[in-house]
């Protein structure tokens, strides 16, 4: 059992108690929540008569469903419409802070959360979206939860949990030109695989990580999830500090040095206790492409695709599943593989150092012939940001479409979809059968700036070329 | 609310895969909706219809009430959608030879147990019920055991979970609610509420 960690010291701190099953009572320090998962569970309050216990500690924004191209509502799409009024007035019923669009603040809920300072070290975090471990990369403890939960921590800012194990995973030395946080959170995952993580928190350790940016070690917390762990963390560090330092919601003046002492203490010891710990070295990881149907299927951008015998028998089912559903072979290469859609945005990787990284590669070159391209920042201020620096006009001289905020292609819950057998490759984080909207479309995850070579290029293509 | 969840008996429906995720049990264009109510037709939509002879399409499984998948199940996102669409199609109870947790931690939420089983012990139950559709089976959550006619074997199950549903108490939100002293005594010991911003 682990001790010491990050993970103990906050999970110890947030514990009210133990419940008659065993398991833990956990006050949740900040609940953001979305206008697909919190619906029913306000409806569930309403039912039994509760109120929300905290107002003040849920903040709510819209970004699933939202159009990126005409935002004017009502929506056409009569659904999403009946989704954003329900929210709307759950908002305002119960007293909850809500961004909606054209606030300057609307976006991504794992990415207005931390641009505004709301996510803190030392936090627990929930959200009803799995992609919430990437609060993670502050130092939190941040967690994906369903409605029922959502509804427990409306009515009492808690939830009935049971203690995750602690991995950590260390990453050591320097990325090669090329290689990004996205190809790290592929490489991990490829190698440990998408249930390695299954009733563990991750660990994220070692100078790699403490070399990253804070939206980098985002990318890579945001992905835990794929990889099975429900939460991902990194020790908040300077680098932390000097991010939240100033935004909307971070301490201020005499708070501000004590927070910063709290924020040291909960950092893990350096004699901390851990369950498991695994290694990787910086230097061996490529730009990684997946090719299957899960984010585990994933190879070296200058690599084959693997062959049942290369893999695990236990790897070979799903491997098959891929083969068939992707149309490819094993022993293809994955480079010169040809792409429809270029999708740069997400909460993995829409951010405005991935729009600046994409925008390097787009810059001066032009989109391939038949090929849509498309950038969604992953907020309203990341566009007001981008555009302050000019990306969006690099971007449209180079062929692509510049959108508004939201979730967008990641899942297509909004108009923008595959159509048919198309081939996406895309800075998001799911490449499930059926996932960018079309029952038949095919995604090839990858890095923004692998993304921005793809659309250059029309197919798989190694960025090291061209950075 | 909630009630004890000791057994579950009924016939079941074999679905054979890996990492089988939540947008497979459930597509996104389903989640435009704002109650769950009406999910249940719409389980395993694109699946079904690229695979006719899909389980969840085949008469002879209508009716099932325990699902036995293989690994991984119900990996992906955290949408209550996908146990909501799978219960309101029929199912009760799940034996597996793993969840993922998310998925796990939202069946409990809703009083339907995932119960893991071996992989042997997995592939002989999908085994018989693809041979014997008429089948009866039990997940027993007291005795931690699955019998399909004449076979049993062991089941597992985290014991919280576990305890929560054979003591009634999988529906957590009445014994959370009622602890709001302790809740706002902890709340006080969190340096973060109390900074100024």
């Amino acid at each position: 059992m682990s001790k010491g960690t990050l993970f103990d010291k906050v999970w110890d701190l947030h514990t009210v108690g133990t419940l008659a099953s065993g398991q833990t009572q956990l006050l949740i320090g900040l609940h953001l929540i979305h206008e697909v998962t919190s619906p029913q569970a306000f409806a569930m309050l309403r039912e039994r008569g509760l109120k929300v216990m905290f107002p003040q500690r849920t903040v709510a924004t819209v970004d699933h469903i939202v159009p990126t191209t005409n935002q004017k509502r009502p929506f056409a799409d009569t659904l999403a419409e009946e989704m954003m009024s329900a929210l709307e007035q759950n908002c305002q019923e119960n007293g909850i802070k809500f961004y909606n669009i054209g606030s300057g603040n609307q976006g991504i809920v794992h990415v207005i959360a931390p641009e505004q300072g709301l996510t803190q070290p030392g936090m627990t975090i929930a959200c009803g979206d799995s992609h919430t471990s990437t609060h993670g990369a502050f130092g939190a403890i941040a967690f994906g939860i369903g409605t029922s939960q959502v509804r427990d921590v409306l009515a009492s800012q808690t939830l009935a949990l049971s203690k995750l194990k602690v991995r950590k995973i260390e990453v050591n030395g320097i990325l090669k030109p090329g290689v990004y946080a996205k190809d790290v959170i592929l490489h991990i995952i490829r190698t440990l695989g998408v249930k390695g993580g299954v009733g563990y928190a991750y660990e994220f350790a070692g100078s790699t990580f403490e070399n990253m940016t804070m939206e980098e070690r985002m990318t890579v917390c945001n992905m835990s999830i794929e990889g099975g762990a429900r939460c991902g963390y990194v020790n908040p560090d300077q680098v932390t500090y000097e991010y939240l330092k100033d935004r909307d919601f971070a301490p201020k003046a005499a708070d501000w040095e004590q927070a910063v002492s709290w924020w040291e203490s909960i950092r893990s010891d350096a004699d901390a206790e851990y369950d498991d710990v695994v290694s990787f070295n910086a230097a061996d990881i490529p730009p990684t492409v997946t090719w299957g149907i899960t984010p585990g299927q994933g190879i070296g951008v200058d690599q084959q695709i693997p062959t049942l015998e290369q893999l695990p028998e236990d790897d070979r089912f799903v491997a098959e599943e891929a083969y068939q559903y992707m149309d490819m072979a094993p022993g293809q290469a994955i480079e010169g593989i040809k792409v429809d859609i270029c999708f740069i945005g997400s909460c993995t990787n829409g951010r405005i150092s991935d729009l600046r990284e994409a925008a390097k590669i787009a810059q001066g070159r032009q989109v391939a012939a038949g090929i849509q391209a498309f950038v969604v920042p992953g907020s309203e201020r990341v566009k007001k940001q981008a555009e302050a620096e000019g990306l969006d006009k690099i971007f449209q001289e180079a062929g692509f479409e510049w959108r508004e905020a939201g979730c967008s292609m990641c899942l297509a819950m909004n108009p923008d979809k595959l159509q048919g057998r198309q081939i996406s490759a895309s800075s998001s984080n799911r490449n499930f059968k059926g996932r960018q909207g079309s029952a038949s479309g095919r995604t090839l995850l990858m890095s923004p700036a692998m993304v921005a070579a793809a659309a250059v290029k029309g197919q798989v293509f190694d960025v090291r070329e061209l950075v | 609310m909630g009630s004890e969840v000791i057994s579950v008996c009924g016939r079941g429906i074999p679905l054979m895969g890996n990492d089988i995720d939540t947008d497979r049990i459930i597509p996104a264009r389903f989640l435009r909706c704002v109650t769950f109510d009406g999910l249940g037709e719409y389980a395993f939509a694109d699946d079904r219809a690229a695979l006719s002879e899909h389980p969840f399409n085949q008469p002879r499984f209508q009716g099932a009430k325990i699902l036995v998948v293989n690994r991984n199940f119900g990996c992906g996102s955290s949408r209550e959608h996908a146990p909501q669409a799978i219960a309101k199609w029929g199912i009760q109870a799940l034996v597996g030879e793993s969840f993922a947790e998310i998925f796990f931690g939202n069946c409990v939420a809703i009083g339907v147990p995932c119960v893991v089983a071996d992989a042997d012990c997995v592939k002989q139950l999908q085994e018989i019920l693809t041979n014997n559709p008429e089948v009866e089976m039990t997940v027993d959550l007291e005795s931690m055991q699955v019998e399909c006619g004449d076979f049993s074997g062991a089941i597992s199950m985290n014991p919280g979970a576990r305890n929560m549903f054979v003591s009634g108490t999988w529906d957590a939100c009445g014994q959370l609610v009622a602890r709001t002293e302790e809740i706002k005594a902890t709340a006080m010991k969190l340096p973060y509420l109390s900074w100024s911003r």
